[in-house]
C-alpha cells in the first residue's frame, strides 16, 4: 500500500507488543501539512503508543511509517534522533520544562541545541512566546508561573525549531478548561500559521473539536472517521 | 425556550412596538432561529388575552402591528415565576441513541459503528462551535459553550456505552 498522496507523516498496519500486553494491533495514520488530526479513544487503546512509534521514540513490531517520503525503520537512531530534533516538536501534558532554566532559556533551548548562538535563540524564542501570549514571563522560572502559562512557554518551545509535525499527548490534560482553550486556540493558531502538523492525542473531545479530522483507536486498531463517514 | 417568556422579560424595561421586540429578540437570542413576525405576533395576542401584557398605545395610520405593548403586574410575576424554576434536563438524545445500540446488539451489527458514526457527527457540531466561539463576542461564547458542554455530556455517555457494549450486548441478547 502506498501513503495517501501529498501526506507526511503515514503509518500502515503496525503492531506493537509490551510483553503479553498488544498495544497496536494493525493501527494505520496519515497526516497532511499544516494538518490538525485527533487521535482518540479510550485509556489503553493503544493513542500514546501510536504517537510514540510515529514519532520514532518506540520501533513498532512491524508495520510500516513514513515520513515524508523516507522510511522510518530503515534510519539509524542517530539519524531518527536528528529528524526528531530537526523536524518534530513535542507537547506532553506536564513536566517539560528545565526548572533551573527561566522561560525564555527553556524556549530557546531546542535552537541552543542545534548550534544557534544565544542572541539569535533567544530573539526566535522571544517571537514565538509572544504569539503565545507568554512573552512577559520570559525571564520567570517554571516554578513561577501558572500550569496554563507553562503549557503555553513549552507550545513556544515545541515550535521554535520549526518543526513540521508537532505531537501533543494531552496537552492540557493538567489545565481547567479555560486554560485549556486558551492553550489549544493558542497552540492551533500558532501551528496553521507555521504549517505545521499537528498529531493531537487526546480523550477530551472540547480539545479535539479544534482538530480537523479525528481518528478513532480501540483495542489497538484505529479507524479514520472521515473514510468511514 | 419560551418565547412568551422571553419576550415578557424583554418587555420589562419599558413599553415596545412588535417589531422592536423581535429585533431585540434576534439580537440577543435569535443568533440560530430569528422569530417570525407571525411568532411575535401570536404570541403578544396570548399574552394579551391572558392579561400577561396590555397595549400601550397605537400609532396613528398603523395596523395591529403598530401596537405598543407594555408589561403588566401579573407579566411581571410570571416572567419571575418562569425564571425561578428548573429546566426540565431532556434525556431525548440518549434514549434514541440507546433504542439504536440495542437494536444493532439484537440484530447482530456493529454497535460500536453506530456509537463511532454518532461520536463523529458531534464532533463536526463542536467543531462548528468552536470556530464560532474564536470568532466570536461574549456572549457567542456562552452559547457555544452551553452547547459545547451538552455534545461533551453526550459524547461522554457514548464513550462510557462503547466501552459497555460486550456487557450490554449479554444482558440484551439474554
Amino acid at each position: 500500500m502506498t501513503p495517501p498522496p501529498g501526506s507526511l507523516l503515514t503509518a500502515e498496519n503496525l503492531r506493537k507488543a509490551y510483553g503479553p500486553t498488544t498495544a497496536l494491533d494493525g493501527a494505520e495514520f496519515s497526516i497532511h501539512p499544516g494538518e490538525v488530526v485527533a487521535v482518540m479513544g479510550p485509556s489503553g487503546s493503544g493513542k500514546s503508543t501510536l504517537l510514540h512509534c510515529l514519532a520514532g521514540i518506540v520501533t513498532p513490531d512491524s508495520g510500516s511509517i513514513t515520513y515524508d517520503g523516507r522510511e522510518l525503520s530503515a534510519m539509524s537512531d542517530a539519524q531518527r534522533s536528528a529528524l526528531r530534533r530537526s523536524e518534530f516538536g513535542f507537547v506532553f501534558q506536564f513536566g517539560q520544562l528545565v526548572p533551573e532554566l527561566t522561560c525564555v532559556e527553556n524556549v530557546a533551548l531546542p535552537l541552543r541545541l542545534n548550534g544557534t548562538s544565544r542572541k539569535e535563540a533567544e530573539r526566535a524564542a522571544l517571537s514565538w512566546m509572544a504569539r503565545l501570549e507568554v512573552d512577559d514571563l520570559a525571564k520567570k522560572r517554571p516554578g513561577e508561573v501558572s500550569g496554563g502559562q507553562g503549557q503555553r512557554v513549552a507550545v513556544a518551545r515545541s515550535l521554535v525549531s520549526g518543526p513540521r509535525v508537532l505531537f501533543a499527548d494531552e496537552p492540557t490534560g493538567a489545565l481547567d478548561s479555560l486554560n485549556g482553550e486558551r492553550v489549544m486556540e493558542l497552540f492551533t493558531e500558532a501551528a496553521r500559521s507555521a504549517n505545521a502538523a499537528v498529531v493531537l492525542v487526546t480523550h477530551e473531545a472540547r480539545v479535539a473539536a479544534y482538530s480537523d479530522r479525528e481518528i478513532v483507536v480501540r483495542d489497538g486498531r484505529s479507524r479514520d472517521m472521515e473514510r468511514l463517514v | 425556550m419560551s418565547i412568551g417568556h422571553t419576550l415578557l422579560g424583554l418587555l420589562e424595561s419599558g413599553p415596545r412596538h412588535g417589531y422592536d421586540l423581535k429585533r431585540a429578540f434576534d439580537e440577543k437570542f435569535g443568533h440560530d432561529r430569528p422569530l417570525h413576525y407571525g411568532q411575535v405576533y401570536s404570541t403578544m395576542s396570548r399574552l394579551l388575552k391572558n392579561g400577561l401584557v396590555e397595549v400601550d398605545g397605537i400609532e396613528a395610520g398603523g395596523g395591529p402591528e403598530r401596537k405598543r405593548y407594555a408589561i403588566t403586574d401579573a407579566g411581571v410575576t410570571d416572567v419571575e415565576r418562569w425564571l425561578a424554576t428548573p429546566e426540565k434536563p431532556e434525556p431525548y438524545l440518549q434514549s434514541t441513541l440507546y433504542t439504536k445500540v440495542v437494536l444493532a446488539l439484537l440484530t447482530h451489527r456493529d454497535a460500536a459503528d453506530i456509537l463511532d458514526t454518532q461520536r463523529s457527527e458531534h464532533l463536526r457540531s463542536m467543531r462548528i462551535l468552536t470556530d464560532r466561539k474564536r470568532n466570536g463576542d461574549l456572549a457567542d461564547q456562552l452559547v457555544c459553550d452551553h452547547a459545547l458542554f451538552h455534545l461533551e455530556a453526550d459524547l461522554r455517555w457514548l464513550e462510557l456505552t462503547a466501552a459497555r457494549l460486550d456487557k450490554l450486548r449479554a444482558a440484551v441478547t439474554r
